[in-house]
């Protein structure tokens, strides 16, 4: 479109070509910041699990817990202005996007302070505010849809960058592909995160998929890509300013593949015997991403024990004061099932 | 014998066109493959090869002439060893074409549906009196109301398969490239479910896309973007997140095209809550209309019909002509009988109109313009006065556009009816190619002459 510039001499893909550097330490804050988000998802997360065994969740509920270096690292790259747009797996996004827990927790029971009315659910929320573009329940339409997000930037000038996370699964969608090559053809500001928690609800990546190195999936378009240890937040972060850089200096798309896992299974009602209990305990002993940052700042001496409890207790208390509220809200009022049909 | 070459059609649908220039003359040799002229449509300029070898004996429709029939014989070639002498009858221009010859001899012994637009009605009664009227094709009118309202708002752009710099596979977006830029009109891939995503993310980002489908027929690789992203998502966002989109194109069969290329996706769309949907019939309807989808906050499914591009229409001169989406239209008024279509059943319903006046039948003839939200009231008070109803659609009868006003009909003016709701609709089978098959499964004037009769007893 606009840009009718030819591909001149690609600029080196970022880090794929590079040997993997040492992964660039954080300073004290932003590791207390890092572990502070981390722990908010998870703590929320695993009492969204609580909430959707008692019966206040229905539905489809895909939880987050064990990929949340991903989200909070991306987002520690970002600055105001950048969207983000996802899948269904959302809740991690949203939270870390800086919207309010009782929100989305609410959103999550289907009440009437749900961030949706209680008219989306677990796997449609937005905000616009926090320029969160949802929350799809369509498998890979927020690539295509991000995509469209990096076009209006570009057609309005500014220098934000849109983030289209999606999955190992969704990376097997046609419209991935049509996506990348209008991105790569108009040099749109994108950056596609490919969340690779090794298996699409109960298939794994290597039953599904001939190209398994999901950051060579732009191959063919020119889109450079690289893997990153999604496990580790100082990784993602780093990975995550390389990619907004190479985005706001006009070079267009990039793809950031995150090695990640899902401790759950895909959504409550999946008993995952496609895996053993010995895979899942082995990445939380050895990869867990926020122990990893536990380990460092008590290593470092940066906190005590004291201090993370201390955290602890304030993210569970936002955690319970969310569950709290989506459990006594009110559901929409009847009359709201007609409204917001139409504008 | 000389050989008579024949106006040629360039398109399923094209019934003249100019004849832009001889590129041979008169005594020039030419052999199979030679471009002997250039032939202008609406929507083309097309080169004209000869087919056969010999030399061109003579010109009989001059550089410049235009509305040229198809089929009208242009130009004689002659073959070896003969001469002017020979030209004989083949010469007459109005000789009748040569069935052999003519690329369009199918077109010729069954007509594509009418583009000769029956007399429109009297325009838009909100305009003023003494407004001048401007004739416009339908195309012409789509344009001016894309460009009109991107001169309006810069957030407006068009994006499609081939709408800029080849101008539009149908010449509709003809110009916009050359005063918008290709920042604001812009050639995609051919990945229309790809851009139709690009088009809601763009939307949602708060830009207003006018996004074009070759056909609608194509649409479908693209409608869980335009159902799943587009028409639910200020719904699912609890009225946060709109998306004011409009995804336009032509719609329907075209001529000779075929059952992937001729679909009326009219119920299809209009199925859906968050979706409005408009199928123009007139020119000036056309413009008016969709001006006032780009402008609308929703998602817009904006039927055009291949047929009618080329048709002509009053179009009222004014700065700033919007037709209220939701509105329908009495195109002509009567007594006896109330027959509703939209798009191109329109042609079927204002002949049918038309013949039934001679016997003394008077027909209402309401033009409902936009699918959803349906103007019910507009039918129900012309069924109270009439007691009697027929729909014109080309679409599929089961679960059709038809199927749903008879039952909002039988909702609302039960007691009014003297007759059962009559449907004409396209035949409940996959269009077929065969020209004689393709007539007896669209809809035709003669289907909604005998509807009426049907429900008048008569």
């Amino acid at each position: 479109m606009a840009t009718n510039k030819k591909s001149a001499a690609r600029a080196p893909a970022p880090a794929s070509e590079q040997t993997p550097a040492a992964v660039p330490a954080f300073t004290r804050e932003e590791e207390l910041a890092a572990y502070r988000q981390m722990l908010l998802i998870r703590r929320f997360e695993e009492k969204a699990g609580q909430l959707y065994g008692m019966g206040l969740i229905g539905g489809f509920c895909h939880l987050y817990i064990g990929q949340e270096a991903v989200v909070v690292g991306m987002q520690m790259a970002l600055k105001d202005g950048d969207q983000i747009i996802t899948g269904y797996r959302d809740h991690g996004h949203m939270l870390a996007s800086g919207m309010d827990a009782s929100g989305v927790m609410a959103e999550l029971t289907g009440r009437r302070g749900g961030y949706s009315k209680g008219k989306g659910g677990s796997m449609h929320m937005f905000s616009m505010a926090k320029n969160f573009f949802g929350g799809h329940g369509i498998v890979g339409a927020q690539v295509a849809l991000g995509t469209g997000l990096g076009f209006a930037n570009q057609y309005r000038g500014n220098d934000a960058v849109a983030v289209a996370y999606f999955g190992d699964g969704a990376a097997n969608q046609g419209q991935v592909y049509e996506s990348f090559n209008m991105a790569e053809l108009w040099k749109l500001p994108v950056i596609y995160v490919i969340e690779n928690n090794r298996y699409a609800m109960g298939t794994a990546v290597t039953r599904a998929s001939a190209q398994a190195d999901f950051s060579r999936r732009g191959v063919s378009f020119n889109i450079p890509g690289e893997q990153v240890d999604g496990m580790d937040v100082r990784a993602v972060r780093a990975a995550g300013d390389r990619a907004t850089k190479w985005c706001r200096e006009g070079n267009g798309p990039i793809i950031l593949e995150m090695q990640t896992y899902r401790y759950r299974g895909h959504s409550m009602s999946d008993p995952a015997k496609y895996r053993s209990r010995e895979e899942v305990e082995k990445v939380r002993h050895e990869q867990d991403p926020i122990e990893q940052v536990r380990a460092r700042l008590l290593e470092k001496k940066w906190v005590g024990e004291d201090d993370l409890k201390k955290i602890d207790a304030e993210v569970r208390d936002i955690v319970n004061r969310s569950a709290d509220f989506a459990s006594s809200d009110p559901e929409p009022d009847p009359a709201e099932l007609y409204t917001d049909v139409y504008r | 014998m000389p050989i008579q070459v024949l106006m040629p059609a360039l398109s399923p649908t094209m019934e003249k066109g100019n004849l832009a220039k001889w590129l041979k003359q008169e005594g020039d040799a030419v052999k199979s493959g030679d471009v002997i002229a250039e032939i202008e449509t609406d929507k083309a300029t097309m080169e004209v090869e000869a087919v056969d070898e010999g030399t061109l004996g003579k010109i009989l429709v001059p550089a410049g002439t235009t509305d040229v029939a198809v089929n009208t014989p242009i130009a004689v070639i002659l073959g070896n060893g003969e001469n002017a002498a020979d030209l004989g009858t083949a010469a007459a221009p109005a000789a009748p074409p040569s069935e052999a010859k003519a690329p369009s001899s199918e077109a010729k012994a069954a007509p594509a549906p009418q583009t000769e637009a029956p007399a429109i009605a009297a325009p838009e009664p909100e305009v003023p009196p003494g407004t001048e009227m401007v004739t416009l094709t339908v195309r012409e009118a789509l344009r001016d109301a894309m460009a009109e309202e991107m001169r309006r708002d810069d957030d407006v752009f068009v994006m499609g398969e081939e709408v800029a710099e080849y101008q539009g596979a149908y010449k509709v977006t003809q110009g916009l490239l050359q005063e918008f830029g290709p920042k604001r009109v812009i050639d995609t891939p051919i990945t229309e479910h790809g851009f139709a995503g690009v088009g809601v993310g763009a939307a949602l980002a708060g830009l207003k896309p006018v996004v074009e489908f070759m056909t609608f027929n194509f649409a479908m690789q693209a409608i869980d973007h335009i159902i799943n992203s587009a028409a639910k998502t200020l719904y699912m966002s609890g009225g946060q997140m709109g998306c004011s989109i409009v995804f336009r194109g032509p719609n329907g069969a075209a001529a000779r095209v075929a059952a992937q290329h001729s679909q009326d996706y009219s119920a299809w769309y209009s199925h859906v809550p968050g979706l409005k949907v408009v199928a123009p019939y007139s020119a000036a309807d056309a413009k008016g209309l969709l001006k006032a989808a780009i402008r609308d906050p929703n998602p817009v499914i904006f039927l055009e019909n291949e047929i009618l591009y080329g048709t002509s229409g009053e179009v009222p001169r004014l700065d700033d002509y919007v037709v209220p989406i939701g509105k329908a239209r009495i195109a002509c008024a009567g007594q006896h009988v109330t027959v509703v279509a939209w798009s191109n059943g329109m042609t079927y319903a204002l002949r049918a109109a038309d013949e039934l006046a001679k016997e003394g039948i008077e027909a209402e003839v309401i033009d409902l313009r936009t699918l959803r939200p349906m103007d019910t009231a507009t039918i129900v008070t012309s069924v109270r006065k009439t007691n009697r109803l027929v729909t014109v659609e080309e679409g599929w009868p089961q679960s059709g556009v038809g199927a749903e006003i008879a039952a909002r009909v039988m909702e609302q003016a039960f007691d009014y009816l003297d007759a059962p709701v009559t449907r004409v609709s396209g035949k409940d089978v996959p269009m077929p190619y065969a020209a004689n098959l393709e007539k007896l499964a669209l809809p035709s004037v003669a289907d909604v002459i005998a509807a009426v009769k049907a429900v008048l007893y008569r």
